[in-house]
């Protein structure tokens, strides 16, 4: 800590002047979070609602599309995404007991693993151009399910794509955090901002865990 | 909310549990179950994953009613969501192509 660090929060009045007190503040931002969390399970439940309507449609692509995934990819991203997810509750923790510098840490060790499970994306993304399996008038599978195959792929496009532009945003907003609570901005009485971003990171990761078996996993028994 | 009881060893075994289920529904898509039994155990598994992030990791089961109201709000729309659409879908065939509905 140098000398430069502006004065404990602790002695700065962190409440808004429409709140009772404190606590109450922290209520309202915590109900708020979890409210959005509901308009975000909205937001992705549309494309689980399409993805079950056109997997029930056509079950035979979406198993033989399925397993043109690279499953051992998907696997390891869901391990890396659990694991920044313990990292994200450790920030968490260590925000409550007031230990900054943990916390600070724990978030640069949640933003790294997030950026390894973006790489792996990517680089999931470019074999799939390479293999001609991105929908459009390039786009290569065996009849005569090339047409519903399309509709596969483009669905693992889109919630895989708007799951990783979650993952980016939540890069931003745990780097803001993070230079915060570097900045001493946060203490055992107030850190509340890491405890939301945390939500945040944990609602993503369950994304990921619903969207790992509906996309990878759906044929493999069917054709191992 | 403030969580002070949860120790970082829950934590741990939360993580655990997380990547032995993640392993489970990995190895599990291999076996052929029969019928729609694959997708319903891995739905199964992956709501299991998420109820331990939910409340452990995300401290609903330590959080007051109001917000398990709104969690379980956001899934219980979701369900009719979901639920809606289907049921639509089984009912009427809709889908040009190959569609064919299995049980």
């Amino acid at each position: 800590m140098n000398s430069s660090v502006p004065a404990a929060p602790e002695a700065i009045d962190i409440r808004a002047h429409q709140f009772e007190d404190v606590e109450q503040q922290h209520h309202a931002s915590w109900l708020g979070m979890w409210v959005f969390l509901a308009t975000e399970v909205m937001f992705f439940g549309g494309m689980f609602t399409g993805y079950a309507f056109y997997r029930v449609g056509y079950p035979d692509a979406f198993a033989a599309g399925s397993n043109r995934l690279d499953i051992v990819l998907g696997a390891i991203n869901t391990a890396v995404l659990i694991s920044s997810s313990l990292t994200m509750a450790l920030a968490v923790y260590s925000a409550e007991k007031g230990r900054s510098n943990a916390t600070v840490r724990c978030l640069i060790l949640t933003m790294l693993l997030g950026a390894v499970f973006l790489c792996i994306k990517f680089y999931e993304y470019y074999q799939k151009f390479v293999e001609y399996l991105v929908p459009g008038a390039a786009f290569r599978f065996e009849e005569p399910l090339r047409g519903s195959a399309q509709i596969f792929f483009s669905f693992y496009f889109a919630m895989t794509g708007l799951h990783a532009l979650h993952m980016i945003i939540g890069l931003g907003l745990l780097s803001v955090i993070a230079v915060k609570a570097r900045r001493g901005g946060f203490s055992a009485a107030y850190y509340t901002p890491v405890e939301l971003s945390g939500l945040y990171w944990h609602f993503v990761d369950i994304v990921w865990i619903f969207l790992f078996p509906l996309l990878y996993l759906v044929g493999r028994h069917l054709h191992p | 909310m403030n969580a002070p009881h949860i120790t970082v060893r829950t934590y741990a075994v939360v993580y655990v549990l997380l990547l032995t289920l993640t392993g489970l529904t990995t190895g599990v898509a291999f076996i052929d179950l029969g019928g729609s039994l694959n997708t319903v155990a891995a739905l199964v598994i992956a709501v299991l994953k998420a109820l331990l992030v939910v409340l452990y990791f995300m401290h609903l089961r330590y959080s007051d009613r109001f917000t398990w109201v709104i969690a379980a709000a956001g899934v219980f729309w979701l369900l009719i969501l979901i639920g809606g659409t289907l049921d639509d879908l089984v009912t009427r065939n809709i889908l040009p192509g190959e569609l064919h509905l299995t049980p």
